[in-house]
């Protein structure tokens, strides 16, 4: 499926890594793609930790997308592997790994078939440390897995099914942005003591180039970023998506909008604190995602800063996401939330 | 306890009357009690060694007989000082501490028809194929590879965004569908279009699937190959593996308790097996006793993963056993071979209301897929020697050939026919408009709810709103 990113994309343009991040030091490191930085995380996990391991489906040859290139040859096929075809095989032996002690990077080939891992992840590595009274955890597990769509996806090479994931306390759910932002992210989660989610938006593997520094850096869970100030709304997004909504801030601007921009990150647990200062100061919120609409972790946010914000809000929170069908090949184009429909929503918020 | 005692006693004979009265079935057909049973009838010695069974069973199609009936004749003093009282049957004892191997020590050979050069070896137990079956069979064969080959063009083209060919496996594809009844349901995975090829499906029906145009029944909404036809009983595709295995056994027991002529029939490959919807597939299959037959197309590969990092046993024909299900290997390049166990196995799955497992080795000749480049992770002589020496289409041709039914003319004929049939179908395919906009909302569920009405309101005002940013070709 590599080659679904091949093609032209309707898309263009993705958001780079912003000046924010904070562990990231100021060295300029070489132009990667997003595939190539989540590789030398991978490099640099399995290089910094001798019990660090790495597998999934066809992770051996280089993964689908590449993110595996060259691990097996440099680290050896004890530790870098292919699984049998099996995400609750995969995900389980991750957990066992895990609670041995040794951080397990697994792979799940697209994030429309990390359902069979399902009840692995829900009701045994999010409640592995709680039920023991933590005699037990699996925090060395991250589970990798590329989302989102790409224009000729379909059912099952386009879904963002993170929303089911931010219903799980005990695990930890992030998406990143840009290149930079994503090695840093996943060396984070990497290393962080709790199982991690971490999927990738698959549009952007290729299509997102940016300085990416070579070292060891880490960017923390749980903070959002500000990655476009403004004082007219507030738009808060995650992963490809941001690219989406930059281009709408930029529309909005040439109308007179000063959009501010936020970068969740880190889904749970998320950072209210951003969002809501951001929101005190605006007075308007929009949330924007590519799942669809009804029980999205839109809802999450515009619930909490409504019971945060209430008084200051000047117009009811907005959302713009995927329509409440399953994710649809041909009419891909009128499914997603496009810059156009944010640009409106954005009007009509600043307009109620 | 004593209850728990008497109840599984009461098991163990209800189960011997029925072995008693199936017994006398067994020699009209060639069924024979079942597994389950006999398994846990075996004296300890045969049971310890359950592969010696296995190895024998592909002398004929016919279920071999197992050397079970000692036991049934030994008395029952004697049998309740030797067994164990287990609940669903009696199990031998032993003082031997003896390990079931992990495999036999000779694999588990695999049946056929035809040698390499299309020449039926002598002595054969198979189920004769007439002229005018072979004839349609070598047809629909050679269209499957024209068509394979025609797609697959039309995807470097960029005409369509992706397709995934059946080379190399065009002899499963299309025996099996030959032995198979029409009524018999299928549930595929995606590497079996000869199936509705062989059942009517034109070139046209599977050009609009492939371009999502107005005709696709699938109204454009899956990615290309993700065919379907409730006319033809053949369940729509779905790219997730192997969850179509549970539902091949529900499937099966509806047609059981309706007392339908006709059986599921489900495809999986090598990869697809090591999911758990495969043991949850065969083992409700089996428990249910449903009629379903499993066809493994065991192609050595999944994607880049090769069966060694699959599974460890005697590929997949082994795993039957272990879920009492009748299993057997079968050359999947030699369409004879696939015919003759697919028919048995439907005979045997209608007619005795049992799931059967078939084991087709082949060959997975293309690349997993338009997004796959296999040279990256196998070697080029590998491919070059299933494609040339183990081409099941050739050697089928030659059989055919060898029986003065089917000429050089015939073929040049059949090529070019279906060759200019496709592509008229392309482009009839890429001509036709879209799906109305009002087919994005339709079908989530039996009716449209509120929330959706709301949803396509709100697009189409969009749409009117902004023509340009949408693409052209859908009817608002
Ligand atoms: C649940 C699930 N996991 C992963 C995939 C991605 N995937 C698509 S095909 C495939 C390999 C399947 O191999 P096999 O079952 O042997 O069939 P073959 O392609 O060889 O015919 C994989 C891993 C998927 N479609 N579904
Ligand atoms: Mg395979």
């Amino acid at each position: 499926m590599a080659a679904l990113l091949g093609r032209s994309c309707r898309r263009f343009g993705f958001l780079s890594s912003g000046h924010g991040a904070r562990s990231v030091s100021t060295e300029t490191g070489k132009s990667l793609n997003l595939y190539s930085a989540i590789n030398q995380a991978l490099h640099i996990a399995l290089d910094s930790d001798p019990r660090s391991y790495v597998f999934g489906e066809d992770v051996g040859f280089g993964g689908v997308f590449r993110c595996t290139t060259g691990l097996a040859e440099r680290f050896g096929k004890n530790r870098v592997f292919n699984t049998p075809l099996c995400e609750q095989g995969i995900v389980g032996f991750g957990i066992g790994l895990a609670a041995m002690g040794n951080r397990a990077i697994v792979e799940i080939q697209f994030a429309d078939y990390i359902y069979p891992a399902f009840d692995q992840i829900v009701n045994e590595a999010a409640k592995f440390r709680y039920r023991s009274g933590n005699q037990f955890n699996c925090g060395g597990l991250t589970i990798r897995a590329p989302y989102g769509a790409v224009g000729h996806g379909g059912h099952y090479h386009s879904q963002s099914p993170e929303a089911f994931f931010c219903h799980v306390p005990g695990i930890k759910v992030v998406i990143p942005r840009s290149p930079r932002e994503a090695k840093g992210l996943l060396l984070s989660s990497i290393r962080d003591p709790n199982p991690v989610v971490f999927f990738e938006p698959k549009w952007l593997y290729r299509q997102a180039v940016e300085e990416v520094p070579e070292h060891d850096y880490m960017i923390p869970l749980s903070e959002a970023e500000v990655i476009r100030e403004g004082n007219d709304i507030t738009l808060v997004g995650w992963g490809a998506q941001l690219t989406i909504m930059e281009q709408a801030c930029l529309d909005a601007e040439k109308e007179g909008i000063s959009c501010e921009l936020i970068d969740l990150k880190t889904l749970l647990p998320w950072d209210k604190e951003t969002v809501e200062a951001s929101v005190k100061k605006t007075g308007r919120l929009l949330i924007s995602h590519e799942a669809p609409i009804t029980g999205g972790f839109g809802a999450e946010i515009s619930a909490t800063i409504l019971e945060r914000c209430f008084l200051k809000l000047e117009a009811p929170v907005s959302r713009v996401c995927g329509l409440d069908t399953p994710f649809p090949l041909v009419f891909e184009p009128f499914y997603m939330p496009t810059k156009n429909k944010i640009l409106d929503a954005i009007k009509s918020t600043v307009n109620y | 306890m004593a209850i728990w005692f008497a109840r599984s006693r009461n098991l163990v004979s209800s189960l011997r009357h029925n072995l008693c009265t199936s017994t006398i079935l067994i020699k009209r057909d060639y069924s024979h009690r079942p597994v389950l049973t006999t398994s846990h009838q075996l004296p300890s010695t045969v049971f310890s060694s359950p592969f010696v069974a296995s190895l024998l069973r592909h002398e004929s199609t016919a279920v071999e007989k197992q050397p079970d009936e000692l036991v049934l004749h030994s008395d029952d003093q004697e049998e309740a000082l030797q067994e164990l009282d287990f609940p669903g049957g009696k199990v031998g004892y032993t003082s031997e501490m003896k390990f079931i191997p992990e495999s036999s020590s000779r694999r588990v050979p695999c049946y056929r028809v035809l040698d390499e050069d299309g020449r039926i070896i002598p002595d054969n137990d198979f189920v004769p194929v007439k002229e005018k079956l072979a004839v349609r069979m070598y047809e629909q064969m050679a269209t499957l590879q024209v068509m394979d080959h025609i797609f697959y063009e039309a995807q470097r083209q960029g005409r369509i965004s992706f397709y995934l060919t059946s080379v190399g496996e065009e002899a499963i594809n299309i025996a099996s569908a030959a032995a198979l009844s029409p009524d018999d349901i299928v549930l595929p995975q995606y590497r079996e279009p000869g199936v509705l090829l062989w059942r009517g499906f034109t070139l046209e029906e599977f050009a609009n699937q492939c371009f999502g145009n107005k005709a696709d029944y699938g109204k454009g909404r899956q990615m290309p190959i993700h065919y379907g036809s409730n006319r033809l009983n053949y369940f729509t595709i779905s790219s997730p593996i192997a969850t179509q295995l549970p539902q091949a056994a529900g499937v099966g027991y509806s047609l059981k308790m309706e007392k339908k002529n006709a059986c599921a029939v489900t495809f999986i490959g090598d990869g697809g097996t090591s999911e758990g919807d495969f043991h949850a597939g065969l083992n409700f299959a089996a428990v249910m006793e449903a009629p379903v037959v499993f066809i493994c197309r065991n192609n050595g590969w999944a994607i880049s993963t090769h069966i060694s990092e699959q599974f460890r046993s005697d590929g997949i024909v082994v795993k039957g056993q272990a879920y009492g299900i009748r299993s057997i290997r079968v050359d999947g390049n030699d369409a004879l071979a696939v015919y003759s166990a697919v028919r048995s196995a439907r005979e045997m799955a209608v007619t005795e209301q049992r799931p059967v497992l078939i084991e087709a080795m082949t060959y997975r000749v293309g690349h997993h897929s338009t997004s796959d480049d296999s040279t990256k992770y196998r070697a080029a002589d590998e491919i070059q020697y299933w494609k040339m020496s183990r081409n099941p289409v050739n050697r089928f041709r030659k059989w055919v050939e060898d029986n003065g039914w089917w000429s050089e003319e015939d073929e040049s004929k059949l090529r070019s026919n279906a060759r200019k049939q496709l592509l008229q179908a392309i482009q009839a395919a890429e001509k036709w408009e879209k799906q109305p906009l009002t087919e994005l909302f339709n079908d989530v569920y039996d009716v449209k709810p509120k929330n959706l009405e709301e949803q396509e309101l709100g697009l189409k005002e969009l749409v009117e709103k902004q023509p340009q940013e949408y693409p052209p070709g859908f009817h608002v």
